[in-house]
């Protein structure tokens, strides 16, 4: 009972009104992350539809099993993270942490692979910039493929940099028996983040690995 | 204040579906569509969105606030594409003068 | 009542730096974001006194072209992302706000406290560069001279912005959950004071605007730094997507601008007329179709730009569209004051200044909005004495009138009456001195952000250079008497202006949880006493 009082913010009523308003306050977020990440894809799309052969060549360049599993890794990641969010409805304190835990590790899977993908583009001189080097007849255009490329990953990948130590707070707060199933709206605040992040990933594949891979 | 218990046949359910959606958008991603691919995996990734939103996210089980505020934002998201368009579609309705078509 | 010395209130309850710094009171957090403001509006004042010296003689012989493009570049960027943006909102929004509503404080009072600090870091670095030498681009950064070819500071002033732009988001997010959570018993959506409506729309274009604006920048900033094309022609890229994705932002936070200080403008006027709004209902709506027309009408600022001519016909056609709310709060807010018993204080010779200069700025509106006048019109200073009537006519008044309104509850002092009404007309007299003759160079064909013009266009030039001082004077006096106030000013009592509204039931300068007992609401707002009644019991 005590334990309620305590995680009750003096501004709120009640822990009902404090976590109803958590909710919206982070579906407000997303909101802005949507248009954040929506600038991104409506400059996209203003571009593959001007040069949708160049960006076609561009997209076969990227590796469609590792983006392929990655986005398994995510989908997995967000089902783990779901059910940290359940075992916090249903206080069971262990079981939160381990799933915290394997979102993380799948989280840095993820991370390692994307490294991995950039690396070889390192390799093969498609980083965007003077050192771009493709031997194609609409190199410029392909460029921007590049350039979109960069900048959309990236910045997902930034998503998921801020998201794993955030999910490693929530973990050992769990830990820490902070949370009970009347109060673990941190929890379900980092899930929603997460999932959000996975939801980005879930456009950003189709959208840069399988454009025109028919031939 | 606990919320809705989502049970583990659901979650379960939800994850095999968008395993299977996965593996539909890579193999569609091979067959000759034409204009229709970019339609099919854009369709593909609206249900995968909208499956993790409703059950992973709890919206299915939130108040209908919550409801409006996850549409508005991919609805403004819409508007920014949609309005966007009509400046690209109409670029070259009209005729260049002559001389000036590399300008294009 | 104990005397306001010795009643704790917000300010006395705890003193010294620490307790500012790291209050969670959304009042204080008020204080901490007007200190900040007022020093912004004086840099970006500065800055405007330097372009209109600049002008006062046809050939650029003040300063170089370069510099005056940095004057003017600087002078926008922080008049509109460190001044205009947040000052209603920020300032009396947070401090009003929970208080209108009956709550103890805003949903998330540490967020708040955040946004003031990003707002400050922000706004260190836009001052670092300036004081590194500026940026020259205009504030409104075009591509490709701004990702490529300006030697100028445009990392670190985007970099700024970008930062600040969060500040703004927070502010909204608080403003939306907050209202939706807490308000008070039998406080209806329909009984809300228009300032809240007003400021609740803002906050939608807040948040959904200003992430748009916040990835142009990055775009920017990384085609600079890594040389990367993506609105560089030369590597297929569109400058012209840089400018949708920029007005995308840019036009909502116009209304971002003026929203707010209309919804001072109504709490003034039913207070100053003793009188119900006129039409409470289309007020509040109007407040919601600005904000969403307002997404709608972002190409008219590129009708010359290359966007498709079809595209300028569809925006322009909106663009009409979203002169009709704005008009009908126009039209209520007279009505409201037909047949009222007005007195002519100074929140109300504001509300007055900002009716009429407000209506010149709309209409004018409508001119740029028309494609074929804006061919003739575009880039020329009559652009820019539309926007100023807005944003200074408009928004700053409305400011500035809501300053004075709720002085007394945020001080517990009043200012000098006199001094106060003084200041309303010479602000009033500068305003369009300095102004209404831009129109008409506009007109002439005076073209905007040019350090030399004409022979011809003199005149007219020195006489908005001599209204811009007095303008600048006009300023300057309410800095003085509103400081004086707080030591030498009368006490105020809890409602000085017997105005009704939740702010106005508790002390001033109000306690740190603003009410003892979270009240009850009964009525509907601006439950003034109807004057025919009153006639008629005689």
């Amino acid at each position: 009972m005590s334990e309620r009082a305590a995680a009750l913010a003096h501004q709120f009523d009640d822990l009902g009104q404090q976590h109803q308003a958590a909710s919206l306050g982070m579906w407000v977020f997303l909101a802005t992350e949507i248009m954040f990440f929506g600038g991104l894809f409506a400059g996209y799309a203003v571009y593959r539809s001007a040069y949708s052969r160049a960006f076609a060549e561009s997209s076969h360049h990227l590796d469609i099993i590792l983006g392929g599993v990655n986005t398994a890794v995510l989908l997995c990641s967000s089902l783990t993270m779901a059910l940290a969010v359940r075992s916090a409805q249903l206080n069971r304190r262990r079981a939160i942490v381990l799933f915290l835990i394997a979102t993380m590790v799948l989280g840095a899977v993820f991370l390692g692979v994307k490294f991995v993908e950039y690396r070889h583009k390192y390799e093969e001189r498609l980083i965007p910039g003077p050192g771009f080097h493709l031997e194609a007849p609409q190199a410029q255009h392909a460029q921007l493929f590049f350039s979109f490329y960069f900048v959309m990953t990236g910045m997902h990948a930034l998503h998921m940099v801020i998201g794993v130590p955030m999910l490693g707070v929530m973990g050992w707060l769990a830990f820490r028996g902070r949370f009970s199933r009347h109060y673990y709206s941190p929890v379900e605040m980092a899930g929603l983040y997460w999932h959000f992040v996975d939801i980005v990933w879930v456009f950003l594949f189709p959208m840069l690995y399988l454009i025109d891979r028919a031939g | 204040m606990s919320g809705h218990v989502v049970s583990l046949k659901t979650y379960g359910a939800v994850f095999a579906a968008l395993m299977a959606l996965l593996a539909i958008t890579v193999g569609v991603a091979y067959v000759q569509l034409g204009r229709f691919n970019v339609v099919a995996a854009l369709t593909i990734a609206v249900v995968k969105a909208l499956i993790i939103i409703l059950y992973f996210m709890h919206v299915r089980y939130s108040p209908r606030l919550t409801w409006i505020f996850v549409s508005a934002g991919f609805f403004w998201l819409l508007i920014l594409l949609s309005l966007l368009s009509t400046d690209y579609i109409s670029r070259d309705w009209l005729p260049v003068p002559a001389g000036w078509e590399d300008a294009r | 009542m104990s005397p306001a010395s010795v009643r704790q209130n917000y300010l006395n309850i705890k003193f010294g730096a620490a307790s500012w710094l790291l209050t969670k009171d959304h009042k204080r957090i008020a204080i901490l974001y007007l200190i900040s403001i007022t020093l912004f509006f004086f840099l970006g004042g500065f800055f405007a006194v330097l372009i209109r010296l600049e002008l006062v003689t046809p050939p650029g012989d003040l300063v170089q072209a370069e510099t005056y493009n940095k004057l003017f570049t600087m002078h926008g960027v922080i008049m509109i992302f460190f001044f205009l943006i947040p000052s209603v909102p920020a300032v009396l929004g947070n401090f009003l706000i929970p208080m209108m509503i009956g709550a103890r404080d805003l949903a998330f009072p540490k967020l708040n406290l955040l946004s003031w600090y990003i707002f400050t870091i922000g706004g260190l670095f836009t001052l670092t560069a300036v004081v590194n030498g500026g940026v020259d681009t205009g504030w409104t950064f075009y591509t490709p001279y701004s990702s490529t070819y300006a030697n100028s500071h445009v990392i670190l002033t985007a970099v700024g912005i970008f930062i600040t732009g969060f500040s703004s988001i927070l502010t909204g997010l608080n403003f939306i959950v907050t209202v939706h959570q807490m308000r008070a018993p039998g406080l209806t959506w329909t009984r809300l004071p228009l300032f809240v409506w007003a400021n609740y729309a803002t906050s939608l274009i807040m948040v959904l605007g200003t992430p748009v604006i916040a990835i142009t920048v990055v775009l920017v900033g990384v085609e600079r730094l890594f040389k990367v094309g993506i609105f560089d022609p030369a590597l297929g890229g569109d400058p012209l997507l840089f400018q949708h994705l920029f007005w995308f932002y840019s036009h909502p936070a116009v209304y971002i601008m003026i929203l707010p200080s209309m919804g001072v403008i109504s709490e003034v006027v039913t207070c100053f007329a003793r009188k119900r709004i006129f039409g409470y209902s289309f007020v509040a709506a109007a407040s919601l179709a600005i904000a969403v027309i307002g997404f709608l009408v972002w190409g008219h600022h590129m009708f010359v730009s290359g966007q498709s001519p079809y595209a300028g016909m569809v925006f322009s056609f909106l663009s009409f569209l979203v002169a009709i709310p704005s008009a009908v709060k126009v039209f209520n807010w007279t009505a409201t004051l037909y047949r009222g018993y007005v007195s002519y204080d100074a929140p109300m010779l504001y509300a007055f200044g900002f009716i009429g200069l407000f209506t010149m700025g709309g209409l004018t509106g409508l001119f740029l909005a028309s494609l074929a006048v804006d061919v003739h019109v575009h880039d020329t200073y009559f652009v820019i004495a539309h926007f100023h009537y807005i944003m200074v006519g408009g928004a700053v008044m409305g400011y500035l009138g809501g300053i004075h309104f709720w002085w007394p509850k945020m001080t517990g002092r009043l200012y000098p009456e006199g001094w106060a009404r003084f200041a309303a007309l010479v602000v009033f007299i500068g305003f369009n001195l300095t102004f209404f003759p831009q129109f008409i160079l506009g007109y002439m064909g005076m073209p905007r952000r040019y350090h030399a013009y004409p022979e011809e266009f003199q005149v007219l030039n020195v006489m908005s250079s001599a209204g811009a001082s007095i303008l600048a004077v006009g300023y300057l006096i309410p800095m003085i008497y509103l400081v004086w106030s707080l030591r030498y000013g009368r006490i105020a009592d809890s409602n000085p202006w017997h105005a009704t509204g939740l702010e106005w039931q508790t002390p001033s300068p109000p306690p740190t949880d603003n009410f003892e007992d979270t009240p009850v609401v009964s009525e509907e707002a601006y439950a003034y006493p109807s004057r025919d009644r009153e006639v008629h019991v005689v």
